[in-house]
């Protein structure tokens, strides 16, 4: 009997080794940690629970028969997050570069399969040589398998990627189908067919890092949420972000005791909004000191900077957080900007998260470069995602909401539940200038008429109480008591409920 | 006694002001620029004039507009502060034409007094010890320089009109002369409006001690001690004390009693402050008589418990002095700080914007120890590009001056300022060092013992060791929290989380364990000490505060991911709690290095070119100079920091710029 246990703790020794001593230290060398050892990182001390440890492929083509390495690349299991659990995949470079076999697929899709029954998030992190081309089909069909699961859980158990090394070919669809996608700046990259092809197709010459490194997929492509500076300031993160995010669409947010006061007053933001309207002010501020401690985990915090999102949370329970911000374009939205918030938002409404947001936007960004793009279909994505939305909706209008775009920024009449303004709200269709212009044509070549009529519009128009007057604005509120209305808010809404029609689904303009 | 007085400054001084009005049932009138709008002392006073717009030539300086205000209100008597119109004879006789009263010195006594080479003949004429130098009109550099071989080198060069340091300029050569003259000149022109220069000896090592005046329109002057403003950068003044560590009895009654003699000669009436110079010897020289209230002042009210603004408005509505010189009696130390909106690790450049956190530390008196500060801002406030940059003088009294530089450390390491950058962890590091302890002052001390300018040190020692058990704490405080999430999967048994941690601070690792003790937390070091760790300290405060072993200490706790940006004592680092394995795994992780901005000369600030001083194509050599950047009406000159050659300019002059915009590029 004392033979077997041994002979039990033998076989794990050498597949927790992966591909072996030599390959563990060059990816050491390579500033990167090793599967287990990035496992070890993301979960509790001692928690992590392996499955199919012993796994093996079966092809026989190209002399694989010889070459068997237990675990076949990938190590899944499940742990917890303080005590919360998620199911993990990690993928082993040292075995066969972390290639996708048949029996790996397996692995994935049975680690799937069991977080979506016992409804946990799936954590996957990445680093991988793509399709294992001595399996030819059985490993296209693996990845296949993984994809369909991937859409499957998608909205009902939060997904989460993290790329730490490369990722190609077969190997980018599944992050790309999870709900946020983190980076490694330096030693992980993504694309879907790498330098060599892109030469040879193209005859375009770039590196990796260039093609598909954390700077291009954080601040060109979106296709990364965020990127930080090595695995283990990765993984902490992933941690932190974990505790923001529901286990599941049932389930509702997490909530963490807090010692900040909800009630607490914060005067410094009655002088945020500067009197000039042409002068910007950081939204973040307003951010950080209306939320729990200052505690704000941004998503994709290097794209399209003129809209920030990102969770915090108030009164110790997690909020969605979507804000214009001034500081860039003057938070003027564009297709970038609202694709960006849409897919936040609908994140958040698919977990039960509520949104708070702040709103100073002069409009939509006009030209040619904009309407080419499809900024009448991007902007409709959040203008979809935000009517569509059934979790409470807070609107806090700091300064400027003009023309559609008030109407996009989760405004009462595509559903906001609360909806306040501060007195340097700005509620019109359009700036006094170009009103004036527009009304009082006639008088363009007067210009004693038209600063006339500007100042009769500004009086008019730019401030909150005309869509106060119409119950457009449920209440004009100080800026220093912005966090006590919100967390009062937030807590009358708790329970809110909604219906929506039967349907399918629906057909947001993707 | 007046029933309504004016300010007619802004900022701390008037703040400060309106504080004594108010003690003494006098209702107070703020001015305020349109940059002003909501500024603290439009906000303390009980009626606020606009007078103008940002620029303090068509606010603050405009005389008919103070005195406009003064007849708008009904004020009675204006209080100038310091700088603006604080000097300018012109100003107390316009006020007088109006018949209102200036609480400050009479007119002959600023004019005596106001001009550096008038005051300086007075001074000798009252047989007040002064020091060597030429007090006429000099006309070209190569007068200068003449006039500077007379006296013999090291010479400074000042402003005649000047003060706080602009137009200021020592030079030890032929060279330097002429080079400093005509820099002097034009900030004196840009800062004052007149471009008079004068030249006088620089005393070697000197040491800048002065005196406190105090007189009444009835003939009686009295002296309050002295203060000591040795610690300075580019003679601008950054700490004062009272008394000084330098003066004995002896010397202290005889300097008071030239500065009283000096006051008497020229009829002065109000509180001023007679500067000396001096030597390590005790050896003084008269240097110049400010005739107002100075920046510093508060030092002298904390050891003599004279409330200086109160003294001058009662010997301006005409009492006498209520003290005589045998009534004036110092007790105790005191020891003040000048904050400023700076960046000391970029060679002290101003900085401007918004105030986004602003956590002064407790005022009030504890234990024999005083905390006070004067300041003219509050969180969400603004230090604009138009005035002085000064955001708060933080002042601590104890029964020594030990105790007194330890009180003023605590309270610098308890100051929070976020959204600019500020000169506290430089303040922090001079309470810290041992010269300054001693009290071994001159004037050159920080170019002396900071040659490189000031780069907050690594944490080392006693130090580093409690920011590692705060850093622990800290880590402690958000693991019991974080463990009290929802959703766990065995509610009953909450996670338990490593009490054996690795802080890194920096490269710097400390293995510690956290253990519980009587209600609180002891951090254990591998060597055995364990120390207990108690504050009340929450998540989201920028300060920790609290005991470490016993000892009072103030942290500065900003977090950064994964962890903490920690400073103390002058002392910087950027904290991070592992477990052991984190730690371990952590340090198998490669250095990122940063990006190369060598090649380009960025805008240390906000400001305007003034000048271009090269030309693309052209070869210089580490230091020589490549552009002035004007701020805050100081003339920053910008150099090379390494050879190489100017291969294109983005900037030309009259271009305002924004901080870190790129000015020129080296090949």
């Amino acid at each position: 009997m004392k033979d077997m246990l041994d002979r039990l703790e033998e076989r794990r020794a050498g597949a927790r080794l992966g591909g072996g001593e030599a390959r563990i230290a060059a990816q050491h060398r390579r500033g990167k940690l090793t599967a287990r050892e990035r496992i070890e990182l993301l979960l509790d001390s001692g928690s992590f629970e392996e499955f199919d440890m012993f796994v093996q492929h079966r092809c026989t083509d190209f002399g694989m028969a010889e070459q068997r390495v237990p675990g076949d690349g990938v190590v899944t299991g499940w742990g917890t997050i303080n005590g919360r659990k998620v199911f993990v995949f990690s993928k082993d470079f040292t075995v066969f570069g972390g290639s996708l076999s048949e029996a790996h697929a397996q692995k994935i899709t049975k680690l799937q399969d069991m977080a979506l029954k016992a409804r946990a998030p799936i954590i996957g992190l990445f680093d991988a040589g793509g399709a294992r081309i001595q399996e030819g089909v059985a490993a296209l069909g693996g990845y296949g398998e993984v994809f369909r699961r991937n859409v499957v859980a998608s909205g009902v158990v939060p997904q989460i990627s993290v790329i730490m090394g490369p990722c190609a070919g077969g190997d980018v669809y599944s992050p790309a189908m999870t709900d946020f996608i983190f980076m490694v700046r330096d030693t992980s990259y993504m694309f879907v067919t790498g330098p060599d092809v892109v030469k040879t197709v193209t005859n375009e010459t770039v590196t990796a890092e260039e093609l598909g490194g954390a700077k291009v997929h954080t601040m060109k492509s979106s296709v990364a949420d965020g990127a930080f500076d090595n695995d283990v300031e990765c993984l902490l993160q992933v941690r932190r972000l974990m505790d923001f995010l529901p286990a599941n669409n049932r389930e509702g947010t997490p909530e963490i005791p807090s010692d900040d006061d909800p009630t607490r007053v914060d005067l410094s933001l009655d002088t945020l909004v500067p009197e000039n309207p042409n002068k910007p002010y950081d939204m973040k501020e307003l951010i950080l000191k209306v939320v729990d401690e200052g505690d704000f985990f941004e998503i994709q915090e290097s794209f399209a900077k003129n809209i920030v999102t990102g969770f915090a949370r108030i009164e110790g329970r997690t909020v969605g957080v979507v804000a214009n911000q001034p500081m860039v374009l003057a938070g003027v939205l564009d297709a970038d900007a609202s694709r960006k918030a849409a897919r936040f938002v609908r994140f958040c409404d698919a977990f039960e998260i509520p949104i708070v947001t702040f709103v100073d936007v002069p409009g939509f960004l006009p030209g040619t470069a904009q309407e080419y793009g499809g900024l009448i279909k991007h902007g409709a994505k959040l203008l979809f995602a935000y009517s569509e939305a059934t979790v409470p909706l807070l609107t806090v209008i700091t300064r400027k909401a003009f023309g559609g775009a008030y109407d996009v920024m989760a405004s009462k009449h595509i559903g906001g539940d609360l909806n306040y303004a501060w007195p340097t709200a700005q509620i019109a269709v359009m700036g006094a200038k170009g009103a004036v212009e527009i009304i009082f044509r006639a008088d363009i070549g007067d210009p004693e008429k038209i600063a006339a009529r500007t100042k009769e519009y500004e009086d008019r128009f730019m401030s909150p109480f005309v869509a106060a007057e119409r119950g457009y604005i449920d209440e004009v509120i100080m800026p220093h008591s912005t966090r006590r209305r919100l967390s009062r808010g937030l807590a009358m809404l708790r329970e809110k409920t909604s219906e929506t029609p039967w349907k399918k689904h629906d057909n947001i303009p993707l | 006694m007046f029933d309504k007085i004016l300010i007619a400054n802004r900022g701390e001084i008037a703040c400060r002001v309106i504080k004594t009005a108010r003690r003494m049932g006098i209702r107070t009138v703020a001015v305020y620029s349109d940059a002003d709008r909501d500024a603290l002392h439009v906000e303390m006073a009980d009626e606020a004039v606009h007078i103008g717009p940002a620029t303090a030539a068509q606010s603050y300086l405009v005389i008919e507009r103070i005195v406009e205000a003064c007849r708008k209100t009904g004020a009675q008597a204006v209080h100038p502060g310091y700088g603006f119109l604080s000097e300018r004879e012109a100003f107390p006789k316009a006020l007088a034409e109006a018949g209102i009263t200036f609480i400050g010195p009479n007119p002959h006594a600023i004019a005596a007094m106001g001009d550096k080479i008038e005051s300086k003949k007075a001074a000798a004429a009252a047989n007040v010890s002064t020091v060597p130098g030429f007090l006429g009109v000099i006309d070209s550099p190569e007068h200068a320089v003449r006039i500077a071989d007379d006296i013999g080198y090291p010479v400074m060069i000042k402003a005649s009109a000047g003060g706080g340091g602009k137009g200021m300029r020592i030079a030890m050569s032929a060279d330097e002369v002429a080079e400093g003259f005509a820099r002097a000149k034009s900030e004196a022109a840009s800062s004052f409006g007149d471009d008079r220069v004068f030249i006088e000896k620089f005393i070697t090592d000197p040491r800048h001690i002065e005196i406190q005046v105090l007189g009444d329109k009835h003939g009686n002057v009295i002296y309050l001690g002295e203060r000591e403003c040795s610690i300075q950068r580019r003679n601008q003044k950054v700490i004062e004390e009272a008394p000084s560590p330098l003066l004995d009895e002896a010397t202290r009654r005889a300097m008071g009693e030239q500065a009283v003699a000096l006051a008497k000669a020229v009829g002065y009436d109000s509180a001023g402050t007679v500067e000396f110079v001096a030597g390590q010897d005790r050896s003084f020289y008269f240097l110049e008589m400010n005739t107002r209230l100075q920046v510093e002042h508060p030092v002298t009210e904390m050891i003599t418990g004279i409330d200086l603004v109160e003294e001058m408005i009662r010997v301006a509505a005409g009492e006498r002095l209520r003290l005589a010189q045998a009534d004036v009696r110092l007790d105790g130390w005191s020891v003040e700080s000048r904050i400023y909106a700076e960046d000391p690790t970029r060679n002290f450049l101003p900085s401007t914007g918004r105030l986004v956190t602003y956590r002064a530390p407790a005022e009030g008196t504890q234990g024999g120890v005083t905390v006070r500060n004067d300041t003219g801002v509050g969180e969400g406030g603004e230090i604009s590009i138009y005035y002085d940059p000064m955001i708060a003088k933080l002042v601590t009294h104890a029964p020594t001056r030990e105790a007194a530089i330890e009180a003023q450390g605590r309270a610098l390491d308890a100051f929070a300022i976020d959204g600019i950058r500020h000169n506290i962890p430089f303040l922090a590091a001079l309470m810290a060092h041992p010269r300054w302890r001693e009290g071994r002052l001159s004037t050159g001390f920080i170019a002396e013992e900071f040659p490189e300018g000031f780069h907050a040190p690594a944490p080392a020692g006693e130090i580093a060791r409690r920011m590692a058990a705060v850093a622990a704490a800290v880590d402690h405080h958000h693991n019991e929290r974080k463990r009290r999430i929802s959703g766990q999967m065995r509610p009953g048994m909450p996670v338990r989380f490593d009490r054996q941690r690795a802080v890194m601070l920096g490269a710097d690792r400390y293995d510690v364990t956290v253990e519980d003790v009587d209600g609180g937390i002891a951090v254990a070091f591998e060597d055995g000490t364990a120390w207990p760790v108690e504050s009340a300290w929450r998540p989201g405060n920028p300060v920790w505060t609290g005991t470490v072993g016993g000892a009072a200490i103030a942290v500065q706790v900003r977090p950064i991911l994964n962890g903490f940006s920690l400073s103390h004592a002058g002392a910087g680092a950027m904290a991070r709690v592992y477990t052991r394995r984190e730690a371990e795994l952590a340090a198998l992780m490669p250095e990122k290095v940063a990006a190369d901005t060598g090649k380009q000369l960025l805008c240390p600030m906000p400001g305007l070119v003034k000048s271009i001083a090269v030309a693309e194509g052209q070869e210089v050599k580490a230091g020589e100079p490549l552009a002035v950047v004007e701020a805050m009406k100081m003339e920053n000159l910008l150099r090379a920091e390494r050879d190489g050659t100017v291969s294109k300019i983005h900037a030309k002059e009259g271009d305002s710029l924004a901080v870190d915009a790129v000015i020129l590029e080296f090949a």
